[in-house]
């Protein structure tokens, strides 16, 4: 091996360990505004936990936005709510309660189709073996598992729901516990951790093709009526122009081989633009909620 | 138990340390295996203890914020389902509030959350009991006995402030197939050293009881069968074993001689009862036949001469007089005043058997350092020396030898004739001297009967032994010198 070889192998090491860094370093990027990275914050409401899932779409936004992107993951929505808020992260993919609690800040940029509609349910749950019980009022006294405080599905329903029924959603059930996320209101749910769970209906039913074992141990009892699927955000500061090329890029995905690929196995069937109008029921019982 | 106690030396000294060995290798291996439990046992409390102390730490927080679900998360990382160790796996892990109330638990459906497991009885309900009496932040090992759990405790402890406990609960039944394992592990190494010793043992024992068993062999011939008992392959090693072979063999050896002995007096009082029967016949034949012939003799001085009557009594006198001579063959006289026996007799008796050993080709060989006169009636030694000789010529091989040996001392006169013919059989052997007892067509078989009646009346001893090619007939004589 001559001298150039070594420079060569030498530059080619420190390139690879750079990029390896970078790798590693992707999802945990420290928030800064920086002009060059795409910064999406990610919330469970969808299956946020198939990294090799998001290294894929990620690689596919950053050709369609000629722009590196960088997807931000928090433990709960509240944080990926505060970041976007705060404009730290360009676009988020949250949920329709809380876009409905600071509508006036963030921006409604693209709402997923799901089985080709823009609309999805919250189911609540109970394990299989729970036979008898036929519907939420059944399950008075019993542990129950939201998944996040700023869940529409996992939270904002069933409390809305107890409190058209006449009831006192923080003394309905002997204790209640959040999961911080859908998946793990199933978990909770099957193991028998919890007596009955409040889950997003799409993520249960995607789980049920992806996971059937999890679903199988867990009994719908009740499906709400249709909502605004969880919809893509944008920070207030947000161009015009940036969101809408962000906009059509997602809007054009379903149409793009890969990206209908993608969207196949989030089991989505692409984006449209959406109204706030379409978010208009969760705001109604959000407003219902927050009167008691 | 007869049935064992009856088992041969043979296999019951083997057995017995086969017994020794296989009882030896069971203690050790229980030794092993118990000192491996108690190691293993020691080894799961440690575990149990830190881990409880671990997840106490960790669940703090959960548990102060009350986040069931993180707690919950908890106690799944600590469980590995795919653990190498199962016995390390805690089967039932807990965790209680303040109030006993289950916080949280590995098994949801058995111990629903907010639900007190002392509500479910029994052993559950002894562990409150147990936490209630000890101090708040010490840790402690519970093993009820109708419980299949032993359960680690743990408090779960905030700033001074007990929150709760986390209990592991250890199947004590999960360790049972690794004990098993353990004793299956011990019993293999165990079988392998069994099956090098046990050869060895085997082998050795067998040696140990051998000699024993062959004593008994021995001593089951006594007294039928003596010379087989004094032949046996006995030990001859100086232990104790050693030691009874040899008392066994001498014993043999005393008996054989007392046989013998016994046998001897036997031939002796026989002869004996013989001679005196044949003394009395004899003298009661002797009285009348004197008289006969001094009738015979006194008709044939003074008689007619009828000479029919003349040859009837020649007749009747050669018969007479063979009568006479048979008789005072059998009764042997020695009350005879006779001279001494000199040297001169030997060269005499060479002399009167020449002739029948040159007829059959015999070498007669005297040796005789006598010198001197014997105080013995030469006569009668005569006639012994004389007869033995005879018969030893007679019984000699054609072209065969015969010796003479003679020799005086301490007041005592010995000698023996050999000769190298056919030995006498050993049927033949205890009628040897008796009268008429003669295994050959010639002669009366009169000649031996004599020597011993002579030999006996001087109060001698005779002794024949016979073995292929050398037969010897000795005789000791006593004297009285002047």
């Amino acid at each position: 091996m001559n001298e150039g070889d070594h420079l060569l192998a030498g530059l080619c090491r420190r390139a690879f360990l750079r990029s390896a860094l970078a790798v590693a370093a992707m999802p945990l990027l420290p928030v800064r505004a920086e002009t060059g990275v795409l910064r999406i914050g990610l919330t469970p409401v969808f299956l946020d936990d198939q990294l090799s899932f998001l290294t894929r779409w990620r690689a596919w936004l950053e050709r369609r936005l000629k722009r590196p992107v960088a997807f931000v993951q928090r433990g709960n929505y509240r944080e990926v709510l505060d970041l976007v808020r705060g404009g730290k992260i360009d676009f988020a993919w949250i949920c329709g309660y809380p876009y409905i609690r600071y509508r006036h800040e963030l921006r409604l940029v693209a709402v997923p189709l799901w089985r080709g509609r823009p609309y999805y349910q919250s189911y609540i749950i109970v394990p299989a073996e729970d036979g008898h019980s036929g519907g939420l009022p059944d399950l008075r006294g019993k542990v129950f598992s939201y998944s996040d405080p700023d869940s529409n599905s996992g939270y904002l329903y069933p409390q809305y729901r107890l409190t058209t029924l006449g009831e006192n959603p923080t003394t309905f059930f002997s204790r209640n516990f959040f999961t911080w996320g859908h998946r793990k209101v199933v978990e909770a749910v099957g193991v028998g951790l919890a007596d009955g769970g409040a889950v997003d209906g799409y993520v249960w039913e995607t789980l049920a093709e992806t996971h059937p074992a999890l679903t199988r141990s867990t009994r719908v009892i009740e499906r709400s009526p249709e909502f605004g699927h969880p919809p893509f955000v944008a920070r207030p500061d947000m161009s015009a122009s940036e969101l809408q090329r962000f906009r059509a890029v997602l809007l054009e995905m379903a149409s793009d081989a890969e990206g209908a690929e993608l969207l196949h196995l989030l089991r989505l069937d692409g984006f449209v633009a959406g109204q706030p109008s379409l978010f208009d029921e969760i705001r109604r019982m959000a407003a219902r909620v927050r009167q008691i | 138990m007869i049935a064992l106690a009856d088992l041969s030396l043979r296999w019951k000294i083997p057995l017995r340390v086969m017994g020794a060995v296989l009882g030896t290798a069971l203690a050790v291996t229980a030794a092993l295996v118990t000192r491996e439990y108690d190691e293993m046992r020691q080894n799961l409390d440690a575990h149990g203890k830190s881990l409880a102390r671990v997840l106490a730490n960790t669940l703090v927080t959960p548990v102060l914020h009350d986040d069931i679900w993180r707690a919950y998360e908890i106690l799944q990382s600590a469980r590995d389902p795919t653990a190498i160790a199962p016995e390390l796996q805690a089967d039932v892990v807990l965790v209680t509030d303040a109030d006993f109330n289950v916080f949280v638990s590995t098994r949801p459906r058995e111990f629903p959350i907010g639900s007190s497991p002392a509500s479910r009885g029994g052993v559950y309900g002894r562990l409150r009991a147990a936490l209630v009496k000890t101090k708040a932040t010490e840790q402690q090992v519970i093993e009820p006995a109708d419980s299949v759990h032993y359960f680690v405790m743990s408090p779960l402890v905030a700033d001074g402030v007990a929150l709760g406990h986390v209990i592991l609960g250890y199947s004590k039944i999960s360790f049972v197939p690794r004990f098993i394992g353990l004793v299956g592990q011990a019993a293999f190494v165990t079988l392998l050293v069994l099956l090098l010793i046990l050869p060895f043992s085997w082998f050795w024992a067998r040696r140990t009881g051998e000699p024993l068993v062959a004593l008994a062999d021995a001593m089951r011939r006594v007294p039928g069968d003596l010379e087989v008992a004094r032949l046996a392959d006995l030990p001859k090693s100086g232990d104790e074993i050693g030691q009874l072979g040899n008392a066994f063999r001498r014993m043999v050896g005393e008996l054989k001689h007392k046989q013998e002995l016994e046998d001897q007096m036997l031939v002796t009082e026989r002869l004996a009862a013989v001679g005196r029967m044949t003394a009395g016949i004899a003298h009661e034949i002797n009285n009348p036949l004197g008289g006969m012939l001094t009738a015979i003799k006194t008709y044939q001085r003074h008689g007619g001469g009828d000479p029919l009557a003349n040859q009837t009594l020649s007749l009747l006198e050669r018969g007479l007089t063979q009568i006479r001579h048979t008789v005072a063959a059998l009764l042997v006289e020695t009350k005879l005043q006779d001279r001494p026996f000199e040297p001169a007799d030997i060269d005499d008796l060479l002399i009167l058997v020449e002739a029948e050993a040159h007829a059959r080709s015999v070498t007669v060989v005297i040796e005789s350092p006598l010198q001197r006169a014997l105080p013995l009636p030469a006569t009668l030694l005569r006639q012994i020396l004389l007869n033995l000789l005879l018969n030893a010529i007679a019984a000699a091989d054609e072209g065969g030898r015969v010796r003479l040996g003679l020799n005086s001392g301490d007041g005592m006169l010995r000698f023996s004739v050999c000769n190298d013919g056919k030995h006498i059989p050993d049927e033949q052997m205890a009628y040897l001297f008796e009268p008429f007892a003669s295994g050959r067509e010639k002669g009366y078989g009169l000649g031996l009967w004599v020597v011993y009646q002579i030999v006996q009346q001087l109060n001698g001893g005779l002794s024949v032994d016979s073995e292929p090619g050398c037969t010897t007939f000795s005789a000791e004589i006593p004297y009285v010198e002047n």
